[in-house]
Parts: structure tokens; sequence; C-alpha cells
């Protein structure tokens, strides 16, 4: 477990937050990108076949145990759950929550075949909203992003450029029709992807948000 | 380029895939009596053959779960996939001609 004060962002040398004052302003930017930092992470293994394992999971998390493919269950920016494959999930809480949450979901599965292992340290999550978002993303995805198939509460591990990345698709503005994506990569492939999307987002405008959390 | 449809996550583009070489070699249940001519076709052979194929693949940078592939080497028609552990479906003759 890492000292919450020793802590450091990925993306902490590019100073997002200096940015996002400079980019306050801005209007029309088709992009819009955030960190939401030090986000707890759990990756839970456990058989999705056995009738005690989902009750378990959602007595200790308070949300559903998503057991179709490519999907989520919980609110995008509290605890929420990602499929990651037939009997692996990962579960996201709000920053600090993460080893309280564990200890409950390891409680809950004691007697069970299950495992579950802190993992926040090891990705970021980068947030990209925006007109367009889902362009800015696709072209160098090979997951097919058309709102046809996949849709707000949706997600898929993939590549982004030469990084592996899970996308979730977070919410969807029914009025513009922009989608709003938490893209969760590797701690090393953080400022890659960053860039990555900067540079794929310049002909649209960029804009550097303050980060939520 | 490829549309793999994983058991698992559905249709996905072949770069998220690696393949894994023929599918159903199994291991020799006694080692210590072949001869190093029939070890080196377990470890090493394989067959390189034009049409119908049986073969791994894994979803390298999807589920990055393992399943078995039964694809034309010559159209690179998909018959079919079938998951790990599972015989293939019938119709398909092993490709591991002998």
């Amino acid at each position: 477990m890492v000292d919450p004060y020793l802590r450091q962002s990925p993306l902490a040398h590019l100073h997002l937050d200096a940015r996002a004052a400079n980019d306050a302003d801005l209007v029309g930017a088709g992009l819009r990108l955030s960190e939401r930092a030090h986000l707890g992470m759990i990756n839970v293994r456990g058989v999705a076949a056995d009738p005690a394992f989902a009750p378990a999971f959602k007595k200790a998390t308070g949300v559903e145990l998503p057991t179709a493919a490519n999907t989520t269950a919980g609110k995008a920016d509290g605890v929420h759950a990602i499929w990651l494959g037939p009997d692996e999930w990962l579960v996201i809480t709000p920053p600090g929550r993460e080893h309280a949450l564990a200890d409950k979901l390891r409680a809950a599965t004691k007697a069970l075949h299950a495992a579950v292992t802190v993992t926040g340290e090891a990705r970021t999550v980068i947030r990209v909203a925006g007109a367009n978002a889902r362009d800015a993303i696709a072209k160098g995805c090979p997951l097919d992003l058309h709102p046809r198939v996949f849709g707000p509460g949706q997600c898929g591990q993939t590549i982004l450029g030469r990084a592996d990345m899970l996308i979730h698709q977070t919410a969807l503005d029914r009025k513009s029709g922009a989608p709003s994506y938490d893209v969760f990569v590797l701690r090393s492939f953080a400022e890659y992807a960053w860039t990555w999307l900067e540079d794929a987002g310049r002909e649209y405008g960029v804009q550097v948000v303050a980060a939520k959390g | 380029m490829l549309l793999i449809p994983c058991p698992f996550c559905g249709e996905r583009e072949e770069s998220e895939f690696h393949q894994g070489g023929e599918a159903h070699i199994e291991r020799p249940k006694n080692p210590d009596k072949l001869s190093d001519a029939e070890w080196a076709d377990y470890l090493f052979l394989r067959d390189n053959k034009k049409g119908l194929y049986l073969e791994r693949w894994v979803h390298r940078h999807g589920c990055r779960r393992w399943f078995n592939v039964a694809r034309d080497t010559a159209t690179n028609e998909i018959k079919t996939v079938y998951k790990m552990g599972a015989k293939p479906p019938r119709g398909l003759t092993k490709g591991r001609a002998k």
C-alpha cells in the first residue's frame, strides 16, 4: 500500500491543473480532456455461475455484478464495476476508498472461489468528452464506437494507438449526441495516451478540464 | 484484417489478438519412452497445410483468454470458434493429418 502523500499521478509532470486554468475560458473545443487521478481499482476474480458470488459481490460493493460481456454497473462517478472477462471484473471507487471496499469484498467472498486484488496504482483514467470525443478515439481504436453498438454503460478492452486501453462510455448527452468516455491506461502508457489524444483532437480543438476526481 | 469472433467479447479486429499455433497438440504421457524424433515431432513440428486448420488464438489486448479457431488458411474464412478444452465441432476434422 502506497502512502497517500507519496501518490503521484503519472501525468503530474504535464501540469494539467495549470493548463485547465489556462483553458477555462476556451469555447468551442470539440474535445475535452481531464485526468481522473488516483481512482481506487480492485480486480475481482470469481465464478459468475456460482449462485452465491453475485449476491456476495452486490452486498459488498452495492452494485450489481455485470455478467454480460462488455457491460458495466453502478455510477461512473461513484463505485462501479466493469466487466473484464467471463470471470474477471474491475471495481472502481472514488480515491481512497479502495482498501476499505476490498476488505469488505474479501470478507464477503471468503468462502467462495474468488480473488480480490487492489490494483489502482497500475493505471490512470483519462476522461474524454466533447462533441468530437468519438471521432478522436476512433482514429486509433479498432473497437466499433458507433452509438448503435457502443452506448453509455458499455465497456471494452482494446487498443488506443499502440497502448492497451479499457474504455468505458460513461454518458451520452441526448441533446448534442456527445459521448463521454473513461479511458483506462497503464501508468507507463499514460503520457503516451494523453499526448496521443491531444494530437488526435487537434483538428477539433482541445480543452484541458480540471479533474473532478 | 480479420474480424475474429472472441467467444467472450464478441467480434473484434485481428490487431487485438495473437495467434498461438496449432491447436490440440497433446503432451505425450510418457516422454521418457519416446525417441528423439518423436519428441522433436511433438515439440517442434506443426502442420502447415492449405485449407481447414485448427489453431489457438489469444485475445491479447482484450479479455486475455485463449480459445480455438477453425480457419481456412487459403481463404482466411473463420468457420467457427470454440473454447479451450472443447473438442472441435462435428464436421471439422482435426488439423493435424497423420
